[in-house]
């Protein structure tokens, strides 16, 4: 605004990319290969890989790779795959805002406060964990409570153990892969509690993280209170009724010295809000249509930063096609506008993306809202396909051909998955 | 540490229960697995004879669970992943890894043993941090590259 302002050092690119874990990486990589030739990433960290360094588990890459990678082998296998020379990588950097003129603000330890002008930018900011104020957790606040993805870090990266005697609050996946790692590490793990009657994780991990050490999982139980004054000293945790609440005249104590939290994911959708896209409700990241475009045009987004992904292959998925849509969006060329919108109807959470075209194929990720054995999807009364196994933690991906449409006129595609009978 | 310890049941009262399960003969064992090969989450069984030969591997839905049903039975195997001392690199710990399946007896005893190796940056990915670990001819590599730093 000013005139007086010093002048800040500007760089141009085709395609800013914000965030260097898998998400990022692949969508730069999709960028270059469609033809970006100045490709910025991002990252806040001093190094790529994002939150796959500090997973070092395996399980990642069965998919896009072919083999069972634990996370720094993957995040050092996809950057060797997807970062080339005509690619700036800037970290321990972090993007501020846009400002008036559509320019990036990048704040850089290096290169302090950076202008980035680009043709496009891709959001690839990954997720939060959610936190002990999320779900409002009665009792005293001392240390010793904190989310099993910082547990993670602190044992994983930094070598801290963040105490003794642990109790872990949620079925997620980081939570129960903390369990294991926890009793490696000498700290006693008292139990895994969870709200709801299933457990949120995968059941190889139920069966390699908790029964494998002998970790009880106590299902729809909760904890209640936390206690201490400046270390937690226990938890109180009661079992829940059918309407979730806590059944008090059944609580018990349980010492412990860490409450570690595994209760769920938010993605960082900050910069997508500030940039004025619109945000899902349900997903609570942004809206984006079949080219992985915001409701802001040139404005991309993929992986954790737009719905929570369980497998870091279909995030690669989902992120090259944002960036080679990116670059599109610069060079020209990009794809026709959706012309169906897609309706969670029946059984399912939300769909991503939320818009499609008819004219050609489209992969779409859905969550169910319950378990069902058998079920049909349904997309209107156009296309249905038998399903196997659904559940609210595992993503379902379906294939959507312009056949499966033909004669579908409406606006609005109501997606189902509905219990299918036997036979 | 024995393999044979029935799994699936969470600890919670009322929830999974064990069933009475199909009529057995004098002698013969049934264990129960729960499968991971995908969300189905069959609950295996394998029935062994007094001999401890397996004589059934009953409740999988598909070839894969039976394959894990008689390896878990009969070789129960664990891909370990900790954490290494390193000095000189930008972090403390280098993440590392069994290149093969280790033996799951074996997982708590190869962790307590890491607890004593220090390497020293710079280090390669897929370079051996323990040769041979506890003589299972499984080797311990590291799971990424550290560079070495000035402030190590």
């Amino acid at each position: 605004m000013s005139a007086s302002r010093p002048a800040r050092p500007r760089r141009v690119y085709d395609v800013a990319v914000v965030g260097a874990g898998p998400a990022g990486m692949a969508a730069a990589a999709g960028a270059r290969q469609a033809g970006a030739e100045r490709v910025l990433l991002v990252d806040r960290e001093p190094e790529t890989g994002g939150i796959l360094n500090q997973c070092i588990h395996s399980g990642f890459g069965l998919h896009h790779f072919g083999e069972e990678l634990t996370g720094p082998e993957f995040a050092q296998r996809a950057f060797a795959e997807m970062v080339d020379d005509g690619l700036d990588v800037l970290t321990d950097s972090f993007v501020v805002d846009r400002d008036a003129d559509d320019e990036l603000s990048v704040m850089s330890a290096e290169h302090g406060v950076l202008r980035v002008a680009a043709g496009a930018i891709v959001l690839a900011s990954g997720a939060r964990e959610r936190t002990r104020g999320a779900i409002r957790i009665p009792g005293s606040r001392p240390a010793g409570v904190m989310t099993a993805g910082l547990a993670q870090h602190l044992v994983n990266v930094r070598g801290l153990l963040p105490g003794r005697r642990a109790v872990i609050l949620g079925s997620g996946d980081i939570g129960l892969i903390m369990a294991r790692r926890l009793t490696l590490e000498g700290i006693e793990v008292a139990g895994v509690f969870e709200l709801l009657a299933h457990a949120n994780g995968l059941t190889r991990n139920i069966v390699e993280c908790l029964d494998d050490f002998d970790i009880p999982l106590h299902l729809s139980t909760t904890v209640v209170e936390v206690h201490g004054r400046d270390r937690v000293e226990g938890v109180t945790v009661a079992p829940v009724g059918p309407g979730l609440e806590p059944l008090l005249d059944r609580a018990r104590f349980v010492p412990c010295d860490t409450v570690l939290l595994s209760i769920g994911l938010l993605p960082e959708a900050e910069l997508a809000r500030s940039l004025g896209a619109r945000i899902d409700p349900v997903t609570r990241g942004p809206v984006v249509s079949s080219t992985m475009e915001t409701t802001r045009p040139g404005v991309f987004a993929a992986g954790n930063s737009v719905h929570i992904h369980d497998l870091v292959d279909f995030v690669v998925e989902e992120a090259q096609l944002a960036g080679r849509s990116a670059a599109a969006h610069v060079l020209g060329g990009s794809a026709p506008r959706d012309n169906v919108t897609l309706v969670p109807g029946e059984n399912v959470r939300y769909c991503v993306p939320h818009t499609i075209s008819t004219d050609r194929e489209h992969t779409v990720y859905l969550r169910v809202r319950r378990p069902l054995e058998r079920s049909w999807l349904r997309l209107g009364d156009a296309y249905e396909k038998r399903l196997r196994y659904v559940v609210p933690a595992e993503m379902v991906t379906v294939k959507v051909r312009p056949r499966f449409l033909e004669g579908f006129s409406s606006e609005a595609l109501r997606v189902d998955v509905v219990p299918r009978e036997e036979g | 540490m024995s393999g044979l310890r029935p799994t699936g049941d969470t600890g919670e009262p009322g929830g999974a229960t064990p069933d009475d399960g199909p009529v057995v003969d004098a002698g013969h064992e049934v264990t129960t697995y729960l499968c991971i090969g995908c969300p189905l989450g069959c609950r295996l069984e394998v029935e062994e004879s007094a001999e401890h030969e397996i004589v059934e591997v009953r409740g999988f839905s598909c070839r894969r669970g039976e394959r894990f049903a008689r390896q878990e039975h009969t070789d129960p195997r664990r891909t370990v992943t900790t954490t290494v001392a390193v000095t000189g690199a930008r972090i403390p710990r280098l993440p590392v890894r069994t290149a093969a399946p280790l033996p799951k007896g074996l997982v708590r005893a190869l962790c307590d043993r890491l607890a004593s190796v220090r390497v020293a940056a710079p280090v390669r990915r897929g370079e051996v941090v323990l040769a041979d670990a506890l003589g299972s001819g499984i080797d311990v590599v590291a799971s990424r590259d550290l560079d070495r730093t000035d402030a190590g």
